[in-house]
């Protein structure tokens, strides 16, 4: 049971190994002395500082490269695909683009990508609910992104677990679509708090659902009043030229002068 | 159930902790667990059970503070009671820009049986 790992092959984690329990590890004391005293050893250690360790590690090879990388969030179905896609196929030619997939199985999602011509790399985490940074430098690798590149990481579909795992990523993005609810963000806080930026899609089916795009945007600025927001259709491609501006923005940013 | 991935996070870093110090088991065990950090007790508990068997916190005391959320306003700096990531403050009515407290999650110590050489 490991949902630490999912890359799922052989491989050597170098300084990371550590990271499979070894249960069956014996070392002796010595002198058979069953003598025993009680210590108590303040740690005060975050759970989670490896996976901060391994995001750092990640983000500093971005950093290195000038690559923009994206975590891409939402619950299943809300289209993170779809958007990638239709992304890739619009201005996939004007821009450099990665893609780390993750899923919990099948490499469906990858095959789609790669199906656009942009190299994809596909992480199942099996049983895991969500990428880890360990799991996203290990995609790296097998993944090896140019320089000046936008790195999409397409996270498993689920508003929950992902938003406690930093990836290294430079912005992380919140997708929703009208056929949910509009009070999806003050249902699933802790995604829109840490996102910068929000997409709302599916517009095209507006006219067909109650959904209200004001009562969204408003739950989602009482959680976070940073949130960037666009609405978008991947199915008519209304609304996709913004996202395209912002992309192509924050990729020139870091580009050095 | 991130909460299991969280459990196997806190065993490993407090096997590695209590084998460095020359112990084989852990009595027991205090985390400190923010109400805004997306832990479920629930869950957690469920997890927990599942996850230290068969490691050295399987017989150990988990002692569990639930650190109550606190934020600080966006607009009048208010430090407040925060139950939700949406509750506004409570003097001028403006949303948060910042969690102050409640995100927490970590090991505050861990209780070993060190042997004694001499």
């Amino acid at each position: 049971m490991c949902v630490t790992c999912g890359c799922g092959r052989d491989h050597v984690h170098d300084d990371y190994d550590h990271h499979h329990h070894n249960h069956s590890h014996s070392h002796s004391h010595g002198n058979g002395n069953n003598d025993v005293q009680d210590k108590l050893i303040n740690l005060e250690k975050d759970v989670l500082y490896e996976n901060a360790l391994l995001a750092q590690r990640n983000r500093g090879y971005f950093d290195a490269k000038n690559i923009f990388a994206v975590n891409l969030v939402s619950s299943p179905g809300s289209g993170k695909t779809m958007l990638l896609e239709r992304t890739l196929k619009e201005i996939g030619s004007e821009l450099k683009f990665f893609v780390i997939e993750g899923d919990q199985q099948t490499s469906l999602d990858a095959d789609r990508i790669n199906a656009t011509g942009t190299k994809a790399v596909q992480v199942n985490t099996g049983k895991g609910c969500h990428l880890d940074a360990h799991m996203v430098l290990h995609a790296i690798q097998d993944l090896k992104p140019d320089e000046n590149s936008i790195l999409f990481i397409e996270n498993v579909g689920n508003l929950v677990c992902p938003s406690m795992f930093d990836l290294g990523e430079n912005e992380r993005v919140v997708i929703m679509s009208v056929t949910e609810g509009d009070d999806k963000p003050i249902k699933y806080p802790d995604m829109f708090h840490t996102s910068g930026v929000c997409i709302i899609n599916k517009t095209d089916l507006l006219p067909y659902v109650s959904f209200d795009m004001d009562k969204a945007i408003e739950n989602a600025v009482k959680i976070n009043p940073k949130l960037q927001f666009f609405q978008v259709s991947c199915t008519t491609g209304e609304g996709m030229d913004k996202w395209y501006d912002w992309l192509k923005q924050r990729q020139a940013e870091l580009n050095p002068a | 159930m991130h909460e299991l991935s969280i459990v196997l996070n806190i065993i490993e870093i407090s096997e590695q902790e209590a084998r460095n110090a020359g112990a084989e088991s852990i009595s027991c065990i205090e985390l400190d667990i923010g109400k805004l950090s997306t832990i479920e007790p629930a869950a957690f508990d469920f997890a927990w059970k599942q996850g230290v068997r068969g490691s050295m916190l399987e017989q150990a005391e988990l002692i569990t503070n639930y650190i109550p959320g606190k934020g600080r306003c966006s607009n009048c700096r208010t430090v407040f009671d925060l139950n939700a990531l949406y509750d506004p403050c409570p003097e001028c009515g403006e949303y948060l820009s910042e969690v102050v407290e409640g995100k927490e999650l970590k090991i505050k110590s861990i209780r070993i049986e060190e042997k004694l050489v001499t």
